[in-house]
């Protein structure tokens, strides 16, 4: 209690040395916190539009389906197991039926995935409802990142060709009558979206489906054949993804607390340096060795705790009006790779704060504790000379 | 009783490497030192008197001999046993002073006594007692930096002598300061050892810390070359 009475005494005597290590240490904590806030943010986003705009509560797929294996389209279609055929009736699974096909805008052709889906559906956030007014052409939906690059536009009509299950090529128009705007890219690039009865049509495939998507919170009954896909596998991309983008975060999380820590290091080393002889008259009056080294490490270490104190008082009221207000992002980062907000709403977890507070309070004391392990060796007679043994 | 031996030194020798040689700053150095002493160790620079001093406060040991502090081998004792030993029994008043800067001249004056445990009553009436008796307990919140010399070497007595300690010794400790503070700084030791009964050691080669003196033992190269009672 006496150290820490004097450490603090001290520090606080110190003035502006002290204040300004404090205030690079505090921005540490904040940037650090904010940095990994916005990723958890993020990685909270992108899951979540995730789950509301595709994944649902999991998803049954046909036993052909394998989203990354293109050449399974062909024959990833079937009748819906009764057990799922059940849950469609009672409102708690939407059927998809997904078939490749080639567009044609603007002349060019392109690759597309046709996609099926129920416009009562009330499942997904994919707003399918729009696929009741297509009139007498056959209604389509595209997402903004299709539109931009296809050029279309509501009201436009487009060719669209496709095989059906015998294998025959058919083609017709549809007519863009909405086009959605999604931070999730999976039912957006290269894809167009029409009534599920009107693809079962157009394909000769009535009944069929290419996979199921569950309420969340319906538990998945056995369903012959096909394979239940729950949200830790169907989300397992996306948290991968963040897995690697956190990399780039730790690193800059790294560099911040090295910075902070030389720092923390510099000074104790200057303070020994520069108060040799205050370290002589110290033993002289009375301390112990033990007790001089735990005199400056507790400075240096105090410094950490002043620094949470700090960043507290400007950190709270300004990260708290970020994760509240969002944090815009340029228009850049649509091509980040993942699902993405045009505001990014941070996410700071009690594990996040603590955990930050506690590494940064540990390094702070380490680092401070390295260099007064030389007075360990200080003879009394030489400090006061202005000598280092 | 005021003639028991404080300090007692036997064939004592320190010597310093350096480099290839060796340098001897004590060669068979053997005094005694009683209480109520109002000693000083005198000599040119270079003479030793500092080193001497250093070990009889065991912030140095000894090459070799038998020194001895109040009954206690400095040579042997731990760093612990050293450091109680000076914090409880000895007080020491350098050249340049050494208040430490970011505490005011109470809290200085106040320090060893933190470090003896006294409580913080007790501590507050020693201090205040100390400060008034070197006329300074109205600069009590005072810092360091805006004091002259003359009131820094005094709030250096004080807290030289706020635990009242058997032995005070003290280097040069008139080195900066102007013939007046001089004065007023040696009378005040005077006077705490004609009051307390406290044993003064002084390194000095300042004549007006000389006039002072009771008993003075001259050092030349390490060596005592006198030791005359005044």
């Amino acid at each position: 209690m006496l150290l820490l009475k004097l450490a603090l005494r001290n520090l606080l005597g110190a003035g502006l040395r002290t204040w300004l290590n404090v205030l690079a240490l505090s921005f540490s904590f904040v940037a650090i916190i904010f940095l990994q806030g916005l990723y958890n943010g993020m990685n909270a986003q992108a899951e979540r539009a995730s789950v509301e705009a595709l994944y649902g509560g999991g998803q049954y797929w046909h036993p052909s389906y394998d989203p990354y294996d293109p050449l399974t389209l062909g024959d990833a279609h079937g009748p819906i197991p009764p057990a799922l055929d059940s849950l469609i009736r009672r409102g708690l699974a939407t059927p998809i039926l997904i078939r490749q096909a080639t567009i044609y805008p603007g002349g060019r052709f392109q690759s597309v995935l046709l996609k099926g889906i129920d416009p009562d559906q009330e499942i997904l956030t994919i707003p399918a409802a729009f696929l009741k007014n297509g009139g007498a052409g056959i209604p389509a939906l595209i997402g903004t990142r299709m539109a931009k690059t296809t050029g279309l536009k509501p009201g436009d009509e487009l060719t669209v060709q496709w095989r059906d299950v015998h294998g025959t090529f058919d083609a017709s128009d549809v007519v863009i009558v909405q086009v959605m705007r999604t931070i999730v890219p999976e039912i957006d690039n290269g894809q167009v979206w029409v009534p599920l009865d009107t693809l079962r049509k157009l394909t000769d495939m009535p009944r069929e489906a290419t996979l199921v998507v569950l309420r969340p919170g319906v538990p998945g009954p056995a369903a012959g054949g096909w394979t239940l896909r729950d949200l830790a596998y169907l989300l397992q991309d996306i948290r991968g993804l963040v897995r690697t983008k956190s990399i780039s975060a730790s690193i800059v999380y790294a560099f911040l607390l090295f910075v902070s820590m030389l720092a923390i290091f510099d000074t104790q080393v200057l303070s020994i340096f520069r108060r040799k002889k205050e370290i002589g008259t110290l033993m002289a009056l009375g301390m112990t060795r033990t007790q001089v080294i735990a005199l400056f490490t507790l400075e240096g270490a105090l410094n950490g705790v002043l620094a949470a104190v700090v960043a507290a008082a400007y950190g709270i009221p300004l990260l708290g009006y970020v994760a509240a207000q969002g944090y815009g992002l340029p228009q850049a980062t649509d091509t980040f790779g993942f699902a993405f907000g045009e505001r990014i709403f941070p996410v700071y977890s009690a594990a996040l704060v603590g955990g930050t507070t506690v590494l940064v309070l540990v390094m702070t004391t380490i680092v401070s504790f390295l260099p007064p392990r030389r007075i360990a060796k200080l003879k009394p007679s030489d400090a006061l000379r202005g000598r280092m043994s | 009783m005021a003639d028991s031996p404080l300090i007692n030194v036997v064939d004592l020798e320190k010597t310093y490497a350096l480099g290839s040689t060796t340098l001897k700053a004590l060669d068979q150095v053997t005094l005694s030192i009683a209480r109520s002493e109002f000693a000083g160790l005198v000599g040119p620079s270079g003479s030793g008197k500092t080193t001497l001093l250093n070990i009889i406060g065991s912030l140095d040991v000894p090459s070799s001999g038998h020194v001895e502090v109040l009954g206690m081998n400095i040579a042997t004792l731990s760093h612990r046993e050293a450091a109680r030993l000076r914090n409880h029994h000895i007080g020491f008043i350098f050249q340049t002073f050494n208040l430490l800067p970011v505490y005011t001249v109470y809290e200085n004056v106040e320090f060893p006594l933190l470090l003896g445990g006294v409580d913080v009553g007790e501590r507050r009436k020693l201090v205040m007692e100390t400060l008034a008796w070197v006329g300074l307990a109205d600069r009590a919140d005072s810092k360091p930096t805006q004091l002259s010399g003359g009131q820094s070497q005094r709030v250096a007595i004080a807290r030289a002598v706020v635990k009242k300690p058997e032995i005070v010794l003290a280097d040069e400790p008139t080195a900066n300061l102007d013939a007046e503070n001089s004065r007023h700084v040696m009378e005040t030791m005077a006077e705490l050892n004609r009051n307390l009964q406290t044993t003064f050691v002084f390194a000095t080669h300042d004549e007006k810390v000389i006039t002072h003196l009771r008993r003075k033992i001259t050092l030349v190269d390490g060596k005592v070359v006198s030791d005359e009672r005044v």
